[in-house]
Parts: structure tokens; C-alpha cells; sequence
């Protein structure tokens, strides 16, 4: 299908939308009615056509203006794009990546020339028509990992593997959950992850680090995570946390379907072949809870998911002050009917809510 | 991560005898498509039918990493081994198709290193020669000091000598030549990381010298791909797929699994990446541990790595 670009904004006046596509096609990470951390790893090999897995790098209709928003962070903070000199190899790994994928995959979007190392990038969305010789940094007008990731949706994390760890050695950083590049460069995996509760208990990064050292060229590998944003927010760092934490305090229960999202990251993990460096593409999905829940499944599932999450994770998650007002909001379309396992809309199966 | 793991196929192009013992291959796409870069010091599993057995050797890869338009690897003949080393020798010809898996790099550069000091035995010259074309392309001080045992069996010196000349350092055993561990360990800048790869002994000299000397763990590497050595056949019941299995004297343990459709994670082949470690739940007898992953208090009974160890004895229950 062809994809038409929203134009939109994740700030100010938060004009940010799904369209009734973008809503079925929502990465919902729950496949039952409760939620504990897990080491949920699956391959990186597509999805059912037109799902955010099909394709090895989404595109979807926020593009464009996602891509306007990162620019924006970007001016404001360079820092948000960051490369330790040893990770410049790994960055034209990451745009090799990008390129092939993208133009194999959107034909219609992105075409790639290659004659030997004479490259030519043509971007329609984005309006880029760039030539270039691959692997020499002057031909282009940033470094190649900032180059594409200003090109591509999500977060990117370049992690360089050395002594049996991953080093958070160079990034692309705009659109994350709270946390910070600048912060955590250079840290090694289990460094970075010392905040997360309950995880460390139980085994989960010492598996988790296990696995992303095994995964291979060929072979990418996928999970989920979530957390919950008032307003479409994108930019949730640290950084800025003393712009967007205080509107956690502007829900009330007439506006909180609109105001109130549920963000998605879709986590990737890919071998990068010259570096042996692993990069993390952290792609963020926002939908507002009075979208969600047109799915009937999605809104009896995520009142339970919510109900029952521990207080911890709730705590670090950023809305256990909020939690009574979504959970009031969610329990209207909570009628107690079970829920088809898996996490599919299942609209054709599932009944419709029972007032 | 194990028998599905997509393959790689190629055809091979070029069969060049270098020497007595060591012979390179080259291949190319199967498909014409350019083969996927790698990274200096990757090694790739050479997928081998011979007969009613297959066999998945690991060689280094020794072309340019930045060049996809071909691989090469380069095979010592083994005549006492279990045939891996001669098949390539004797059976694949020019013309002939192969699978390969894709590059694994259990011996990569450590990127931060100021200084690379490379230290090679024999047959383990390969993987540098890739490493060495990628610190070419990348930038990047290195330091390459050979031994062998004779110039004759010295793979690839004139080639890397001549390239790299003021570099690449060559010893021969037949010269009474030694390579000069302790002072090259001793005069090296700080920031430098040293790679050996070569036979055991050597390993365990170069492992031994540089922790007597106080190098950080963290910037020495090795690497020695062990092929499984044959034995006396001997049986065991897998618990979780009930079946009971017998290994023959030229399989390993890992291919009887895979023979009779067990499903075994793997990643090496060879001892050194800890994918198959597999745990022991019963035994009465004696294990021949040949890999360098598991831990000392593993070895006696807790664990082994089918795709090189042996067992000998009445009963072994692993929990596969």
C-alpha cells in the first residue's frame, strides 16, 4: 500500500493521530491479561503482512514528521547523537543496514545505487538525493550513523562487544523513554541497566546479555517493552524531564483517553558485520488509550495488565500516581469477558464490549 | 541458533595448493550476489558431505573483510583427524557447490586497542590475514610476529613480509628461531592488545607469560579451534527427548545428536563459544573434556560440550 504521511506534531499542540490502519496495526505487547518481565526474545524474520514486524525496518505514516521532531531535539541538544571514535566503522555498518533493507523492502520509498564504493541514497519522503563514497566520512554531511538515523524512526543504541559485555559506545537518542545517552556512553551492559527493578533479581539481564552476545549475522533477533506517556510525547529524557514530567499532573478523567498513551518499543537487535559491533534500534509506537481501546480485546486486556502490575513497575514505569484515574478510565471497557490468547486484534472472533 | 540457521551457499573458484600440508579455497555467491562483509578474525562453518555423514568444520576467514565478491579460507591437512581436512583436500574441486553458515567472530579486534600485537603458530597465520587487511582499510598500529616451522610451511609470510615489511616478523623452527615472548610482552605500549592463535602450547605460553607479566585479562585473546578428536564409541540417553543414542568412534557427540534429529544448539563446533554446553544429570564413568569453556568444577560430571568431548563408561544421562 502507499503510505500517507501524517504532518504532525509530538510537542506544543500535540497533533499527533493514528489513522484506523495505524490503530489495527498497533505493536500491542500483551499476550495475556498480565504482565512480569521475561527475556521475550524471538527472531527478527517478519510478521504477518502489514503488522510493524512485516518489514525489517518500519515505515509507517508518522515518518515524516517524526523524523522534523528528531531535528528538533537534535538543534536543541547535540548531544542526543553521540559516536566514541572507535564506533565510526560500526556506523557505516549501520548505514549499509539501513539503506539495503529500506530499499529493498520500499521500493517505492528508497533506492540505493551501488557501483563499488561510489553510492547514491535517494530518499522521496525526505526529498534526499545524496552521493556519496562508502566509508569515506567526507563525502557526507554528518557521520554515516547520524546520517541514516536521522533518516530512520526509532532510537538507535551502537553497542560495541568486548570482555564478554556490550559498551553503549555510540547512539542515536530522541526518542526514549527516559533515559539518557549522555549519560550512559560508554557504560557496559550491566551498568546501564542498574535502575530497572526486580529484573536483576531475577537473572534477567545475566540471560538476557547471554543471548545478545550469541545473536549472529543473518540472524536479528526482536521484544517488546512498554511504558505509559501523557501527551504523544517522543522526547521523554531526562533531559527534558522538567518539561514533560509536570503534564503526568494535567490528566483528569475527562480528557485522560485522549491525553493519556500507551508507548511501545519495538526492540531489535542486529549483528553488524565489519564492527562485530550489535545495534538496537528502539522503535517507539504511541497510541492514545481512547484508541486502544476500539480494539475490544486490547482495552478488557490492558485494564487487567494494568490492575494487577506490581507496584514496583508501576513505580518505575513513571504512573503509579496516575494509576487509580487510568484505571477508572479503563474499567468502562473492561466487561469481564475472557480474552483470546495472543496479542492480535482478533476483531473478526473477539465479542464486542458488553455494556 | 542451531541446525536452521540460514546457510550461505557458494561455489568454489579456486583450489590453490600453498604448500605440503595447506591448501586455499575461494568462493563466490552461489547466486551471484555479493557474500555478506565480515569483521577480521570471523570464522565460517564448512557444511561437508561425505557419504552418509555431514560434517560442519569451522575455518577462519582469511580474505579481505570488506570484500564481498569472495571468501577464502586456507586448510591444513589433517591425515590423523576424522576426515574433515582430508575431504576438502581429496574430494571438493573447483566448480563444486558448497553451504557455508554465516561469519562468526569469537576473535575479533578489540576496536579501543591502541595497539594490536599479533602472535601466530602455523595454520592460526589465518584469521590475521584478515585482521590485518581490515586494520589496512580501517587504520590501525599492528604487529605481527610468526612462527612456523619451516619457511616452506610458512603460509602467507612472503605475501604479508611484502606487504607489511617493517610489521610482520617471521621464526622458524628449523632456524632455531623463537619468537621473543617475554620482551615483546615486556616493551609494549600502554593500550595495547595482544591476539594469539596458533597450537595449545603456544596459547597456554603466551597466556602464561602475559598474566606473569600483569597484562589485563581483558586485553589478551585467543584462539584455537580444537576439531573433535575420534574415540572409542560409547552410548547415552538424552532425557528430554527419551531417546538413547549411540556415538560412533569418528562422530562427535553433537553430530550423533544431530544424526538421530535431535535438536542441539551449536554454535563453534569447536570448543570455544559455550552454545552446546549441555548438562549432565547421571554418569558412571569418565568424561575426556577437550573444550576450553566449561569451568573446573563443570568438568566432574556437571557438564560437558558435546561438539568435541568424549565419554567413556557404563551410563551418561544428559538433559537434551
Amino acid at each position: 500500500m502507499t503510505i500517507q504521511f501524517n504532518d504532525e506534531t509530538f510537542r506544543d499542540d500535540y497533533t499527533f493521530r493514528n489513522s484506523d490502519w495505524a490503530i489495527r496495526r498497533f505493536p500491542f505487547p500483551f499476550h495475556e491479561d498480565s504482565y512480569m518481565y521475561s527475556v521475550n526474545m524471538e527472531r527478527h524474520r517478519g510478521g504477518p503482512e502489514g503488522s510493524v514486524y512485516a518489514k525489517r525496518f518500519d515505515v509507517d505514516e508518522h515518518y515524516i514528521s517524526e523524523m522534523r521532531d528528531r531535528a528538533l531535539v537534535l538543534a536543541e541538544d547535540p548531544l542526543r547523537c553521540q559516536s566514541l571514535p572507535h564506533m565510526t566503522l560500526a556506523g557505516w555498518d549501520l548505514l549499509e543496514l539501513i539503506m539495503v533493507n529500506k530499499s529493498e523492502d520500499y521500493p517505492d520509498l528508497f533506492e540505493l545505487d551501488r557501483d563499488g564504493n561510489k553510492w547514491r541514497w535517494i530518499n522521496k519522503p525526505l526529498s534526499i538525493d545524496d552521493s556519496f563514497i562508502f566509508m569515506d566520512e567526507a563525502s557526507l554531511p554528518y557521520g554515516p550513523m547520524e546520517y541514516i538515523t536521522r533518516q530512520t524512526q526509532g532510537d538507535f543504541a551502537v553497542l560495541d562487544q568486548r570482555e564478554n559485555n556490550l559498551w553503549m559506545d555510540a547512539g542515536m537518542v530522541t526518542t526514549q523513554a527516559d533515559w539518557s545517552l549522555d549519560f550512559d556512553i560508554g557504560m557496559n551492559f550491566f551498568e546501564w541497566h542498574a535502575p530497572v527493578p526486580l529484573a536483576h533479581e531475577m537473572g534477567v539481564f545475566k540471560r538476557a546479555l547471554k543471548f545478545l552476545l550469541n545473536v549472529q549475522q543473518g540472524n536479528p533477533a526482536r521484544r517488546l517493552n512498554w511504558t505509559m506517556t501523557v501527551n504523544p510525547l517522543l522526547d521523554t529524557s531526562p533531559e527534558n524531564y522538567h518539561k514533560w514530567g509536570v503534564q503526568k499532573t494535567t490528566l483528569t478523567p475527562e480528557n485522560l483517553g485522549r491525553k493519556q498513551h500507551l508507548r511501545v518499543e519495538l526492540q531489535t537487535f542486529y549483528r553488524l558485520p565489519r564492527s562485530n559491533a550489535l545495534v538496537f534500534p528502539i522503535r517507539c509506537y504511541l497510541i492514545a488509550l481512547e484508541d486502544l481501546v476500539t480494539i475490544p480485546k486490547w482495552g478488557r486486556r490492558l485494564h487487567r495488565v494494568i490492575r494487577d502490575l506490581p507496584v514496583e513497575l508501576a513505580t518505575y514505569k513513571g504512573f503509579i500516581d496516575n494509576r487509580p484515574l487510568i484505571l477508572d478510565y479503563l474499567s468502562q471497557f473492561d466487561d469481564g469477558l475472557p480474552t483470546s490468547p495472543g496479542v492480535w486484534p482478533d476483531l473478526d472472533s473477539e465479542p464486542p464490549l458488553r455494556r | 541458533m542451531s541446525t536452521d540457521l540460514d546457510r550461505l551457499h557458494v561455489v568454489v573458484t579456486a583450489k590453490v595448493k600453498l604448500n605440503d600440508l595447506v591448501t586455499r579455497f575461494e568462493f563466490v555467491h552461489a547466486g551471484g550476489k555479493p557474500l555478506p562483509p565480515f569483521s577480521g578474525g570471523a570464522h565460517a562453518l564448512v557444511e561437508m558431505r561425505d557419504g552418509d555423514v555431514t560434517r560442519l568444520n569451522p575455518y577462519s576467514l582469511m580474505s579481505d573483510p570488506l570484500d564481498p565478491s569472495h571468501y577464502a579460507i586456507s586448510v591444513r591437512r589433517d591425515d590423523a583427524g576424522r576426515g574433515g581436512s582430508v575431504f576438502l583436500h581429496d574430494k571438493v574441486q573447483v566448480g563444486d557447490r558448497l553451504n557455508l553458515g554465516y561469519p562468526v567472530n569469537l576473535f575479533a579486534l578489540d576496536l579501543t586497542a591502541r595497539k594490536h600485537l599479533m602472535i601466530a603458530g602455523g595454520i592460526g597465520i589465518t584469521p590475521f590475514v584478515a585482521q590485518i587487511k581490515q586494520l589496512q582499510s580501517t587504520g590501525g598500529a599492528f604487529e605481527l610476529h610468526y612462527a612456523a616451522r619451516t619457511q616452506a610451511l610458512a603460509t602467507y609470510a612472503d605475501a604479508l613480509r611484502a606487504a607489511h615489511p617493517a610489521r610482520v616478523n617471521l621464526y622458524l623452527d628449523d632456524q632455531n628461531q623463537q619468537i621473543p615472548l617475554e620482551r615483546l610482552l615486556s616493551g609494549q605500549p600502554p593500550g595495547t592488545h595482544v591476539y594469539v592463535c596458533g597450537p595449545r602450547g603456544m596459547i597456554d605460553w603466551v597466556l602464561t607469560t602475559a598474566h606473569a607479566l600483569g597484562w589485563p585479562p581483558e586485553a589478551v585473546h585467543f584462539e584455537e579451534f580444537l576439531a573433535p578428536q575420534p574415540g572409542m564409541p560409547f552410548t547415552v540417553e538424552l532425557a528430554q527427548t527419551g531417546k538413547t543414542i549411540c556415538v560412533g568412534e569418528h562422530e562427535s557427540l553433537l553430530e550423533a545428536m544431530e544424526r538421530e534429529g535431535v535438536d542441539a544448539p551449536y554454535l563453534c563446533r569447536g570448543g570455544a563459544c559455550g552454545q552446546c554446553e549441555t548438562r549432565v544429570l547421571a554418569h558412571d564413568g569418565t568424561f575426556h573434556h577437550h573444550d576450553h569453556w566449561l569451568e573446573e568444577h563443570d568438568r566432574n560430571g556437571r557438564k560437558i560440550m558435546p561438539c568435541v568431548s568424549r565419554f567413556e563408561g557404563t551410563r551418561l544421562v544428559l538433559d537434551r
